[in-house]
C-alpha cells in the first residue's frame, strides 16, 4: 500500500479540513503572477477552478472542445444540487449529508473527502446566488428545496429543470470576467491529446486545434483535469456526444493511476431506446420521482396487451398495477437510490412485465396532478414534460411517461489523494473525472455539488500548497524543451497512424459495437463469464478498429471523424480495464452488481471483509497487464451498515 | 406514437472552409424512422457518406438535449426547422413527409462567419459577455444565500431570461442580424436580481458597445427573433435592456 498515500490530515473528521487549511503553504501575491496553471475542461469544476485561480492571481490557460466554455456537458444537468443548509428545518446537517453520501455510495468512498464535500456544500449555494443563479424561491422570497433519491430530507436546490445550466452559466460568468481581465486565456475547440511530464512532474499538455488540426504545446506549473466522465464508452448514454475519457486515459498512460473504473451509474429514469438509429439517451430528471409513481401491470397478459397496442396504461385499474418500488421499499418508495431503482426496473422487465418495447416502465403523475393541480406540476417540471413530448410525441400530463435505465455517470476516475492530486505530482483532477467522493454509487444532485466544491473551494487551497514549492521553476518554452518536442512528435505519429488505417468501417459503427459489448457484459448485471468474455471481445474489436477504421478528409483541418476516432480508440482500451475491474471485485456494491453475489431477495451482497478498498490501476504498457494497488477504506466517523431502504 | 419509415432528400450546404465559396449538394436518405431526431437522420446520411469514402457534413452539436446551444441549422428557411420552442437536436422526423426535399443551411450572419459546412463561428457571443455578462464578485465572498430575499416574480422572470442557450437563432432569423434578443436576455437576467442590479446600467452599455463593434445589426422591432427562439426568450427583455441602456446614458 506504500504506493498510494492519500494524505488525509490528522484529527477527527470534522476538523480535518480546517486543520489542513490552517497548516497549508501559501504563495505570496508577487509570486502568483509567475505561476501558470492549465485547466482542461470548463464544466462546473473547470470553470469554477479557472475563475478562482485567476482571481487569486495565478495565470490560467483553460481548454475545452466545444466552441464556447458555456457548452460543457454540465449544462445538461437538470434536477438540482445538494447542500446541508437545512432551510426547510427538517433535521438536515453537514453530518447527515456526509452520512447519506457515504451510505449512498455503499461504503466505497473516502470518508474524509466526503465530509469535506458536505462541509463546503453550503458555501456553494451562497456563491451561486451571489453569481446570479436564479434558484427556485417561495413567495416569501427565500430559496425552495426538493427531495432526491437516497435522502429523507429536502436538501436539493434547483433552477426549474435547468440547474446545471444555471450553475454553469454562473461559473462561466466568473470565468468571463477573468478572461476580460486578461488573467485567463481561453482555448475553445481545443482537444487535449497528451500530458507532458518533465522531471517526474506534470508540466503541460499537447493539444490539437480542432479548426486547423494544428498540434500545439502549452506549459504550466500545474495541470488540472476537469474533463468529465467516460460513460460514452457504452455508446448510448445520457452524456453529451463529445463527452470522452481521453484526457484521463492519456494521463493514465503517463502514470496517473485509474481508480474503480467499473463503478458506473445507471440512471433509472431515461427515455427508452426507440431503435437502431438512436444516438444518445435522454434523461428525465430524478426529481420527477418526487411526484411521479413508478409502476408496471401486475398481470403478464395486461403487459403483453399494452406492448401490442391493444391496451392503454390509463385503462389499467389501480388494483392491476404493481407500484413495485413502493411495494419492495416501503420507507423510501419511489425515492430509493438510483442503483436500486434501476435494478428493480430491469427485474420487472426481465420477468415479462415491461411495457413499450418491453424495455420500459411507467412513471405516472396522475395522482400528483389530482392532488396538486396541473399548474404545480407544470411549474416544477414544465420543461421536462415538453422535452418528453417533443421526443416521444405523447402528452405526459395525460398518459404516463415511459422510462428505462441508462448509463449516466461514472464514479470511477483518476485516483486522487485528499488534495485532489493524482499519482503524478502536479496533476490534479476534479469533478466527474476523478474517483473520490461517490464510492460505488452517486446520489442525485451530488455531482454538481462535487464539481463546484472541487473548483471553488478545494483546489484553490490544495493547488497552492503544491505551487508553494514551485516558485523557483521558471516558465519553460515548449519549443526548446525536449519533453514537449517528444510528446508532440508522438501525437503526430499517432494521428498519422489513425489516418493511415484507411479501412472500410466508420468510427460510429465500431463504437456502437463496443457499446453493445459493454452494455451486455459490463452493464447493469455482471458475472464472471460475461466479464471474461467482454475482455476477449474488446481485444478483438480493438484489433479490428486499427485495421478497419476509415477517416475521410485530412488531419490538418476540421475533421469530425478524426476527433471521434481518437476518443473511440481510448474507449476501446478503457472498456477493457472496466471489465477487468469488475471481474476483480467479487461482490455487489452500488452500481456494480455481480449476479453471483446477491441475497435471496435479490439485493446486492457487499463483501466488506475482502473488498473495502479503492482499486487503483497502474498502467504498465500496451502489451502487459495493469497492476492493482489497493487503498484500504477506514470508516471512523460512520458505522458501516448494510444499506437498507426498506425501513 | 406510431412511427413509420420515410425516404427524403437532403439539400445541404457544403463549404470546405471559410475561404471556399460553398454550394448546395443533395443526398438521398432512405428508411428514416419518423421517431428519429433530425440529427439522427443527419448521422445516417453521414454514415452513408463515410461508407462511400466521402467527407461527412460537419455540423455542431453536443448535448442533444436542447440545452447546450451548440446545434444550429437553418432548415427549410427557418432557424432550427419547422417546430417551435426547440433547437435542432429536439426536432423529430415526424415533422417531415415521405419524398420531401429538406434544405439545410448554416446560420448566415456577418457576426457568425462559416467555418465549415454547417459550422459557424459564434465566439462573438462570448466576447459580448466578456464585456459585462457577470456580477463582479470573487469566490468566497458571498453572504448567506438567504440573506437577501428575492421577490418570486422577479426571480421567475430572471430565470425565464437566463434560459437562453446562446444558440444564435435570433441573429440568424433577424433580417438585420441583430443580437439584441441574446444581449437583452443576459442583461435582464442579471438586472432583475438584487445581486446583479448594482452593475446593471454599466453592464448594458458595455455589452451593447461590443455588440455594435462586432458587426451585428440594429433592432427594428419585427419580433422574428422571439418567434424562432428555442427557449421562448421574450421581447420584453429588449424593453428592459433599453431602460438600463437609457439609465447608463443619463448617468454619463
Ligand atoms: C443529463 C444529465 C443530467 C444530470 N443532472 C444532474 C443533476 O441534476 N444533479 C447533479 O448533481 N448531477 C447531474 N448530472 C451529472 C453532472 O452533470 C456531471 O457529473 C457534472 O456536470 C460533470 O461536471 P464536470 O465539470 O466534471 O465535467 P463536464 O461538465 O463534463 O465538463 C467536461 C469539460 O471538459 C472538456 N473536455 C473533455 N475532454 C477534453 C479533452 N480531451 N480536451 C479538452 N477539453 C476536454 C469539455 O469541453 C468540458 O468543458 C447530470 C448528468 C447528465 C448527463
Ligand atoms: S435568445 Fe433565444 S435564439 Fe437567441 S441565443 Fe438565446 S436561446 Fe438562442
Ligand atoms: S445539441 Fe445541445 S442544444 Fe442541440
Amino acid at each position: 500500500m506504500a504506493v498510494l498515500n492519500s494524505k488525509v490530515p490528522e484529527g477527527p473528521v470534522h476538523l480535518k479540513w480546517s486543520n489542513y487549511k490552517e497548516n497549508q503553504n501559501l504563495v505570496n501575491p508577487a509570486n502568483k503572477r509567475k505561476l501558470d496553471i492549465i485547466v482542461v475542461g470548463t464544466g462546473l469544476i473547470g470553470a469554477s477552478a479557472a475563475a478562482s485561480f485567476a482571481e487569486m492571481g495565478f495565470k490560467v490557460k483553460a481548454f475545452c472542445y466545444q466552441d464556447s466554455p458555456r457548452r460543457a456537458h454540465s449544462i445538461a444537468a437538470q434536477g438540482g444540487i445538494n447542500a446541508a443548509k437545512n432551510y426547510p428545518n427538517d433535521g438536515d446537517s453537514i453530518y447527515r449529508l456526509f452520512y447519506d453520501t457515504v451510505k449512498g455510495g455503499d461504503y466505497r468512498a473516502r470518508e474524509s473527502n466526503v465530509y469535506r464535500l458536505a462541509e463546503v456544500s453550503n458555501e456553494i449555494i451562497d456563491q451561486a446566488v451571489a453569481n446570479g443563479v436564479p434558484f427556485a424561491r417561495d413567495y416569501g422570497g427565500y430559496l425552495a428545496n426538493r427531495s432526491f433519491g437516497g435522502a429523507l430530507v429536502s436538501r436539493t436546490f434547483y433552477a426549474r429543470g435547468q440547474t446545471g445550466q444555471q450553475l454553469l452559466l454562473g461559473a462561466y460568468s466568473g470565468l468571463n470576467r477573468q478572461i476580460a481581465l486578461g488573467n485567463v486565456t481561453m482555448y475553445n475547440r481545443s482537444e487535449m491529446m497528451d500530458l507532458v511530464i518533465v522531471d517526474g512532474r506534470a508540466r503541460g499538455i499537447v493539444t490539437r486545434d480542432m479548426l486547423t488540426g494544428k498540434i500545439e504545446s502549452h506549459f504550466a506549473h500545474a495541470v488540472v483535469l476537469g474533463t468529465g466522465g467516460y460513460g460514452n464508452v457504452f455508446f448510448l448514454s445520457t452524456n453529451a456526444m463529445g463527452s470522452n475519457g481521453s484526457a484521463v486515459w492519456k494521463a493514465y498512460k503517463k502514470g496517473a493511476f485509474f481508480a474503480d473504473p467499473a463503478f458506473v451509474q445507471i440512471h433509472p429514469t431515461c427515455i427508452p431506446v426507440h431503435g437502431d438509429a438512436q444516438s444518445k439517451l435522454t434523461l428525465m430528471s430524478e426529481s420527477l420521482r418526487n411526484d411521479g409513481r413508478i409502476w408496471v401491470p401486475n398481470k403478464l397478459e395486461d403487459a403483453a396487451a399494452i406492448r401490442e397496442g391493444k391496451l392503454k396504461p390509463t385503462q389499467i385499474d389501480e388494483k392491476d398495477r404493481d407500484y413495485y418500488l413502493e411495494r419492495r421499499y416501503p420507507a423510501f418508495g419511489n425515492l430509493v437510490p438510483r442503483d436500486v431503482a434501476s435494478r428493480a426496473a430491469k427485474e420487472r422487465c426481465d420477468a415479462g412485465f415491461g411495457v413499450g418495447t418491453g424495455q420500459a416502465v411507467y412513471l405516472d403523475f396522475k395522482a400528483s396532478i389530482e392532488r396538486l393541480g396541473q399548474h404545480v406540476i407544470e411549474d416544477r417540471y414544465g420543461n421536462l414534460f415538453l422535452m418528453y413530448e417533443k421526443i416521444v410525441d405523447e402528452n405526459p400530463y395525460k398518459t404516463p411517461m415511459m422510462i428505462y435505465p441508462a448509463i449516466h455517470y461514472t464514479m470511477g476516475g483518476t485516483w486522487v489523494d485528499y488534495e485532489l492530486q493524482s499519482t503524478i505530482p502536479g496533476l490534479f483532477v476534479g469533478g466527474e473525472a476523478n474517483f473520490s467522493d461517490h464510492g460505488a454509487n452517486r446520489l442525485g444532485a451530488s455531482a454538481l455539488m462535487q464539481g463546484l466544491a472541487d473548483g471553488y473551494f478545494v483546489l484553490p487551497y490544495t493547488i497552492q500548497s503544491y505551487l508553494a514549492d514551485q516558485i523557483t521553476i521558471a516558465r519553460m518554452n515548449p519549443a526548446d524543451t525536449p519533453e514537449f518536442k517528444k510528446a508532440e512528435d508522438e501525437v503526430n505519429t499517432y494521428i498519422n497512424k489513425l489516418m493511415n488505417v484507411k479501412g472500410t468501417e466508420s468510427v460510429d459503427s465500431l463504437h456502437k459495437r463496443l457499446g453493445k459489448i459493454m452494455w451486455e457484459h459490463v452493464g447493469m448485471a455482471r458475472n464472471k463469464e460475461g466479464l471474461e468474455k467482454a475482455i476477449t471481445l474488446i481485444k478483438e474489436l480493438r484489433k479490428e478498429f486499427w485495421e478497419k477504421v476509415r477517416i475521410p478528409g485530412k488531419a490538418e483541418s476540421l475533421n469530425v471523424e478524426l476527433e471521434k476516432a481518437n476518443r473511440v480508440a481510448d474507449f476501446l482500451e478503457l472498456g477493457e480495464l472496466m471489465a477487468r475491474d469488475g471481474l476483480l471485485r467479487k461482490e455487489s456494491c452500488g452500481g456494480h452488481f455481480r449476479e453471483e453475489y446477491q441475497t435471496e431477495e435479490g439485493e446486492a451482497l457487499r463483501r466488506d471483509d475482502e473488498f473495502m478498498f479503492v482499486g487503483a490501476w497502474e498502467y504498465t504498457g500496451p502489451d502487459s497487464e495493469p497492476i492493482l494497488h489497493k487503498e484500504e477504506l477506514k470508516y471512523e466517523a460512520i458505522e458501516v451498515k448494510v444499506r437498507n431502504y426498506k425501513k | 406514437m406510431s412511427e413509420k419509415s420515410i425516404n427524403i432528400k437532403v439539400k445541404v450546404w457544403r463549404q470546405s472552409d471559410a475561404k471556399d465559396k460553398g454550394r448546395f449538394e443533395t443526398y438521398d436518405v432512405s428508411n428514416v424512422s419518423t421517431g428519429s431526431s433530425f440529427l439522427e437522420m443527419m448521422d445516417a446520411m453521414n454514415e452513408d457518406l463515410v461508407n462511400s469514402g466521402k467527407e461527412p457534413v460537419a455540423f455542431d452539436h453536443d448535448c442533444r438535449e436542447g440545452i447546450c446551444g451548440m446545434c444550429s441549422m437553418y432548415i427549410n428557411g427557418r432557424a432550427h426547422g419547422p417546430d417551435t420552442l426547440i433547437p435542432t437536436c429536439q426536432l423529430h422526423m415526424r415533422k417531415f413527409t415521405d419524398g420531401q426535399t429538406i434544405t439545410v443551411e448554416p446560420w448566415r450572419s456577418k457576426g457568425f462567419p462559416v467555418i465549415k459546412d454547417l459550422i459557424v463561428d459564434r465566439t462573438a457571443f462570448d466576447k459580448i459577455l466578456h464585456a459585462g455578462g457577470f456580477i463582479s464578485i470573487n469566490t468566497g465572498n458571498a453572504p448567506d444565500a438567504n440573506a437577501i430575499p428575492v421577490n418570486k416574480v422577479d426571480s421567475d422572470l430572471a430565470m425565464d431570461a437566463a434560459a437562453c442557450i446562446g444558440c444564435g437563432a435570433c441573429v440568424a432569423t433577424c433580417k438585420n442580424s441583430s443580437a439584441l434578443l441574446f444581449v437583452s436576455a443576459k442583461v435582464s437576467h442579471l438586472a432583475l436580481l438584487p445581486q446583479g442590479k448594482i452593475e446593471a446600467a454599466r453592464r448594458a452599455k458595455a455589452m451593447v458597445a461590443v455588440m455594435d463593434d462586432l458587426g451585428f445589426g440594429s433592432c427594428s422591432n419585427t419580433g422574428a427573433c422571439e418567434m424562432e427562439c428555442p427557449k421562448g426568450i421574450s421581447l420584453s427583455n429588449i424593453a428592459r435592456l433599453n431602460r438600463e441602456y437609457l439609465v447608463a446614458n443619463v448617468v454619463d
